[in-house]
């Protein structure tokens, strides 16, 4: 009987073992779903695979290398978009600019809030192909800023950038292209019913 | 003197009425507690089913309104996977791995309880967040269940409700699975060493540890989607300086290894099945357990070939594709293991036989299948279309419910004591592979012709292949009737089962499940068998 009894102990003792182990694995599994943010933040802005931080960053003229392609021009492309919800218009003034590397150019957007409201915005760029994300910099941008618009009011808001001349070859044509958002996702709570007063 | 009173207590039989169910600690009791939910639950999801295909009959709008369809395409694949197979592979891991162990019991088995009886909150919280749009809950979850942001930090409060089920069914999961990894390291008889463990305890122990991996980090992600809902954060809400990419990566780490949290119980049972009716024991035993760790571990690493259209760059697309088509070489292993079992072997086709060489065949079909989604240029164009419905379907149906369904026929006489009709078996099984076939082998063609998945309406030109779909999934739909229909049939009576009730099971491992009477009585290995 005591060794029935010693034996169930035991059992017991490797049970608690067994779970302490897969506890530990639970809970830090669920630790690491959460360290995958500044994980994934980490890895994109060191490689610039995904690089909303690369993309939105600014850059000073210092760091911008002098050199000018003059042999070799590339186009770059403007777009504008409205994320799902904002009641503005917002447009590049420019679709097209054929810029020479390491020269330094401005283009400007034009928005405009309709709702009878302020709002503030926030403009996300996008650069692509991707690859060419290292080589475009912008000295100014209204991305750099949240944008506040009163009820009506319309805004011209400038770009300066520079594509340098260390832009692989075979890339010929850029796009830059914004994405607006309403910062207090108001609009689109208000579409989906969740709207809080 | 306490042991005494323990030990009388163990002798008597269960208790009576509703108690035995709400009370339960006894593995075989919640084995069939988490079968019959899971079957409950399938004929939900296989309604939501047909409401769908009833839609898709012909282009245009019909039966539903657009979100109402997006929300049933969201919830039938919750439901299924969720609610449907993991608590059937769950059920039978507790039915079936004490007594192939030896063991008397789970080694928790109030824990046990607790894990099946959140199951039934988690399906009310589920269909409360399909309910609410229609009390003013704001708009439907119309996601899909990959519920990506931006538009899940849109949807009503159904979301919030969805978001609540899949914490409920994590925590329900994570203590099962953790109760089962216990059990099968500590509780073996004496002599049963780890590599004579019975494949399907293989199987699940590896189910088990990737659960636990997994389900943490899918609840934790959803709780940051909680809390970017109605808490102001921006983890994936660019305007706030996060990243909707990164839910992607968060929810495929946890929803690429959940394919394999399907398949491989089903890949045990086959590994019990086919030695049973081959009367041959299962061919490389050891290298269908090393590649049940490579799985493992490869499914756990490439992820992102659900992602290949977010633009990543071409070398981590390339990394993704070579990892994803190297998971052909397991599974590949997997199934030449169960085609040599069969070679030479003196076969015969009941039931169980039946389904576990259809699934052979149709899952194969599912891996070609998956290495042309794997390759990247070709995936760019089948992304988002039939071609990968048809292909997930090709995968989970046979890969995952067919092998429930044998384990069902194969494991029935000894839960219930009677033998099944066989007739009415084999009709079920051609009743059902046709009707499944029929559904969603048209579905590669349209798909390659590009018709786009998870929206209400189509094109004209895709017509004929989705009234062969939809004619199919009805067919599909109510053959289940009569899978019902035999299971109640068989639970009430029947051909007495012998405890053995096929000649050829227990062929080249210990089949201790066999050793006990069919039914099994109330408290089996009490004395721990000694395996030879």
């Amino acid at each position: 009987m005591s060794i029935e009894v010693e034996s169930e102990h035991t059992q017991t003792l490797g049970h608690r073992k067994t779970i302490k182990w897969l506890l530990v694995i639970a809970v830090g599994m669920f630790g690491f779903g959460f360290a995958m943010v500044p994980l994934y933040n980490l890895l994109c802005s060191v490689t610039g695979w995904n690089s909303i931080g690369t993309n939105s960053a600014q850059a000073t003229v210092r760091e911008i290398s002098r050199e000018i392609d003059l042999d070799r021009t590339v186009v770059v492309t403007f777009d504008g978009t409205i994320n799902a919800g904002l009641p503005w218009e917002f447009k590049p003034m420019v679709r097209k600019l054929e810029v020479t590397p390491g020269k330094s150019y401005e283009a400007n957007f034009y928005v405009k809030n309709y709702s009878d409201r302020e709002i503030v915005g926030q403009a996300i760029p996008g650069v692509t192909p991707w690859q060419g994300t290292e080589h475009f910099h912008k000295t100014e941008c209204f991305c750099f800023t949240q944008q506040t618009l009163a009820a009506g009011e319309s805004r011209m808001m400038p770009l300066r950038f520079t594509v340098d001349a260390d832009l692989p070859k075979d890339i010929k044509l850029l796009t830059l292209s914004y994405t607006l958002m309403d910062t207090d996702r108001s609009a689109l709570k208000a579409n989906a019913g969740l709207a809080k007063n | 003197m306490s042991d005494a009173i323990t030990h009388e207590a163990h002798h008597h039989g269960p208790p009576t009425g509703a108690k035995r169910w709400l009370y339960s600690t006894n593995h075989k009791d919640i084995g069939t507690m988490y079968l019959i939910f899971a079957l409950v639950m399938l004929f939900l999801g296989g309604a939501m089913a047909m409401v769908i295909r009833a839609e898709l009959w012909m282009p245009g709008l019909q039966l539903v309104e657009p979100d109402f369809f997006n929300n049933l395409v969201t919830n039938h694949a919750l439901i299924m996977v969720f609610a449907v197979v993991m608590p059937a592979g769950v059920g039978l891991a507790n039915w079936m791995i004490p007594l192939m162990i030896g063991a008397p019991d789970m080694a928790m088995p109030r824990m046990n309880n607790m894990s099946f009886w959140l199951l039934p909150p988690a399906a009310i919280l589920l269909v409360l967040s399909m309910i609410v749009p229609f009390f003013g809950g704001g708009q439907t979850v119309n996601t899909g269940w990959t519920l990506y942001p931006p538009l899940s930090v849109q949807s009503g409060m159904g979301m919030d409700f969805l978001i609540f089920t899949i914490h409920v069914l994590g925590v329900s999961s994570i203590m099962g699975s953790i109760n089962i990894i216990t059990t099968i390291v500590n509780m073996r008889a004496p002599g049963m060493t780890w590599m004579k463990m019975p494949i399907f305890v293989w199987s699940w122990f590896f189910t088990a540890l990737l659960l636990i991996v997994i389900m943490p980090v899918f609840a934790g992600g959803v709780t940051m989607l909680l809390f970017d809902r109605h808490f102001g954060t921006s983890f994936f809400d660019a305007a706030g300086g996060g990243d909707p990419v990164l839910f992607q990566h968060i929810f495929w780490f946890f929803g690429h290894p959940e394919v394999y949290v399907l398949l491989l119980p089903s890949i045990g049972v086959l590994g019990m099945i086919i030695p049973t009716f081959a009367r041959k024991p299962l061919f490389g035993y050891k290298s269908l357990v090393y590649g049940m760790a490579v799985l493992y571990g490869l499914g756990l690493i490439v992820w992102a070939h659900h992602q290949y259209t977010i633009g990543m760059s071409i070398e981590t697309t390339t990394y993704f594709m070579i990892g994803t088509i190297l998971i052909s070489i397991p599974v590949g292993l997997m199934i030449f293991n169960f085609i040599f079992t069969l070679w030479k072997g003196s076969i015969t086709f009941e039931t169980p036989m039946l389904f576990s060489l259809a699934i052979i065949l149709m899952f194969s079909f599912a891996g070609t299948t998956g290495v042309m989604l794997a390759v990247v240029p070709a995936d760019l164009q089948y992304h988002d279309t039939y071609f990968v419905v048809a292909h997930f379907h090709y995968a989970l149906i046979p890969g995952s419910l067919f092998g429930l369904y044998a384990a069902v026929f194969f494991w029935l006489p000894k839960w219930t004591g009677h033998m099944y009709n066989e007739r009415l078996g084999k009709i079920f099984f051609w009743w059902t592979t046709i009707g499944f076939n029929l559904t969603f082998f048209p579905q590669h063609f349209s798909g390659l012709a590009g018709m786009p998945r998870r929206i209400v309406d189509y094109n004209m030109i895709f017509t004929e292949f989705n009234v062969m779909s939809s004619v199919g999934a009805f067919t599909f739909g109510l053959s289940h009737l009569l899978f019902l229909y035999i299971i109640i049939k068989t639970v009430k009576g029947g051909e007495k089962a012998a405890d053995k009730p096929w000649d050829g099971a227990s062929i080249g491992y210990s089949g201790l499940e066999w050793t006990v009477p069919s039914p099994p009585p109330f408290h089996t290995f009490e004395e721990a068998p000694q395996v030879k």
